[in-house]
C-alpha cells in the first residue's frame, strides 16, 4: 500500500471529513488521494491561513478537519495558529511537507527548514517528525492525540520519508 | 448610515441565523446590540471571517451569515475564489463596505477608491452578487436568506464608529456556546 493511501486511510478512520490543502511537490500523492475519497470534502485553499479559517468553521460545524501544507506555511500562519486555533482551543492536524532537509535540491528551502522546528516549539505545538517510512505507523495515534487534546499538531514529513524527490 | 446603525437594523434578522462576525468593532457592536449564542465573535485573526463561515456552511445545513468588512476581505482576497468554487447555498457573505479600516481609525481602503469588491467577487466566479445601499441591507439580506442561494452582498455605507466596550468573554466560552447553538 502506498504511504499516501495509508495516511488518508488513517484520516478516514479518525473521522476526518474536511481537508484543505495547499500544494507541495512532495504532497502531490496524498492530495490526489484526499481528492479521491468520497468520505472527505476536499477544499483547496489559496493560502494556508485561509485554510485554517475554513478548518475552524468546519470543526464548529461538526466535521473533523485537517490541513495539508508545506513547512514554509508556518511563516504564513503563526498569527492564525495563535489567535484562532489555539486561542479558541480547536484541534487541527497539520500534515506538513518538511522541505529543506536532506536531499533538498532548492537552496532557499533550507532557510525555512532551519526555522521550522524552533517556531513550532516556540508556539507550543506538539510536533512529530516522520523520517523513515515506518514512522507513518504513529499517525493514527497522533490524530487521536490531536482531537483528544484540542490542539494544533504538526506532522513533519521529510524527503527521506517520501522516498526522495 | 454607518455600520453600527446597519447592525442595529438587521439584528432581528440575524437573531435566527448562525452569524460569524468580523474582528474588532463589528463584533463588539453586534455583541453590544444583540448578543446571541448563535453569534461567533472573532477576537483576532483579521480576514478570516468569510473562511470560517464557509467551512461552517459546508459542514452543516443551517444558514450562515458572515458579517465582514471591506478591509478584511481585501486582507484575505483569496477567499472569494474559494467561496465561488465551493458553493454552499446556506452561505451569505455580507460585506459592510464603508471604504475604511474602521477598527484602526478609519484609514481609507482601496475598496473606497477604485476597487469594486462586487466586481471582484463576480470575476472570482461568485454567482449571486448584490451591491446595495446601507438602507436596503435588511431587505436584501432577508431575500438572500429566503432564496437559499449562496449570496455575496456588498453593502455600501458611511465610515464611522460608535463607542463600544471590548468583548471580555473567554474565547473558549464563545466557541463552546456557539457550537452548542450550531448543534441544537
Amino acid at each position: 500500500m502506498s504511504i499516501s493511501k495509508q495516511i488518508v486511510d488513517d484520516f478516514v478512520a479518525n473521522d476526518i471529513a474536511f481537508v484543505t490543502t495547499v500544494p507541495c511537490k512532495q504532497l502531490g500523492g496524498v492530495i490526489e488521494e484526499v481528492e479521491a475519497r468520497p468520505e472527505i470534502y476536499h477544499i483547496p485553499s489559496n493560502k494556508e491561513d485561509e485554510g485554517m479559517g475554513l478548518c475552524a468553521g468546519a470543526y464548529m460545524g461538526g466535521k473533523r478537519p485537517a490541513i495539508i501544507m508545506q513547512n514554509t506555511a508556518i511563516g504564513v500562519t503563526i498569527n492564525t495558529l495563535v489567535t484562532l486555533t489555539q486561542f479558541y482551543r480547536m484541534p487541527l492536524p497539520m500534515l506538513i511537507s518538511f522541505r529543506g532537509e536532506l536531499m533538498e535540491p532548492v537552496a532557499c528551502q533550507a532557510e525555512m527548514a532551519i526555522h521550522t522546528k524552533p517556531l513550532l516549539q516556540q508556539l507550543g505545538i506538539p510536533t512529530y517528525h516522520f523520517h523513515k517510512q515506518d514512522d507513518v505507523r504513529e499517525l493514527d495515534a497522533i490524530l487521536k492525540y490531536t482531537f483528544m487534546s484540542s490542539k494544533p499538531v504538526a506532522i513533519l514529513t521529510d524527503a527521506t520519508f517520501w522516498g526522495g524527490y | 448610515m454607518i455600520r453600527s446603525e446597519i447592525l442595529r437594523e438587521i439584528a432581528p434578522i440575524l437573531r435566527d441565523q448562525l452569524v460569524v462576525c468580523n474582528i474588532g468593532l463589528p463584533s463588539q457592536e453586534l455583541h453590544m446590540i444583540d448578543d446571541q449564542p448563535t453569534n461567533f465573535y472573532m477576537l483576532g485573526t483579521m480576514g478570516l471571517a468569510s473562511s470560517i463561515g464557509l467551512g461552517l456552511a459546508l459542514s452543516q445545513p443551517k444558514t450562515v451569515v458572515v458579517i465582514d468588512g471591506d478591509g478584511s476581505v481585501l486582507t484575505n482576497l483569496g477567499t472569494l475564489p474559494t467561496i465561488a468554487n465551493n458553493v454552499a447555498d446556506n452561505y451569505i457573505l455580507l460585506i459592510v463596505d464603508n471604504g475604511s479600516y474602521g477598527s484602526t481609525g478609519d484609514q481609507p481602503t482601496y475598496a473606497g477608491k477604485k476597487t469594486s469588491l462586487a466586481k471582484v467577487a463576480e470575476a472570482c466566479g461568485c454567482e449571486n452578487v448584490v451591491e446595495c445601499r446601507a438602507e436596503e441591507t435588511g431587505e436584501v439580506l432577508q431575500k438572500a436568506i429566503d432564496g437559499r442561494k449562496m449570496t455575496v452582498i456588498v453593502c455600501k455605507c458611511e465610515s464611522g464608529n460608535v463607542k463600544v466596550p471590548v468583548i471580555t468573554k473567554d474565547p473558549v466560552v464563545i466557541r463552546d456556546r456557539f457550537m452548542q447553538a450550531v448543534a441544537s
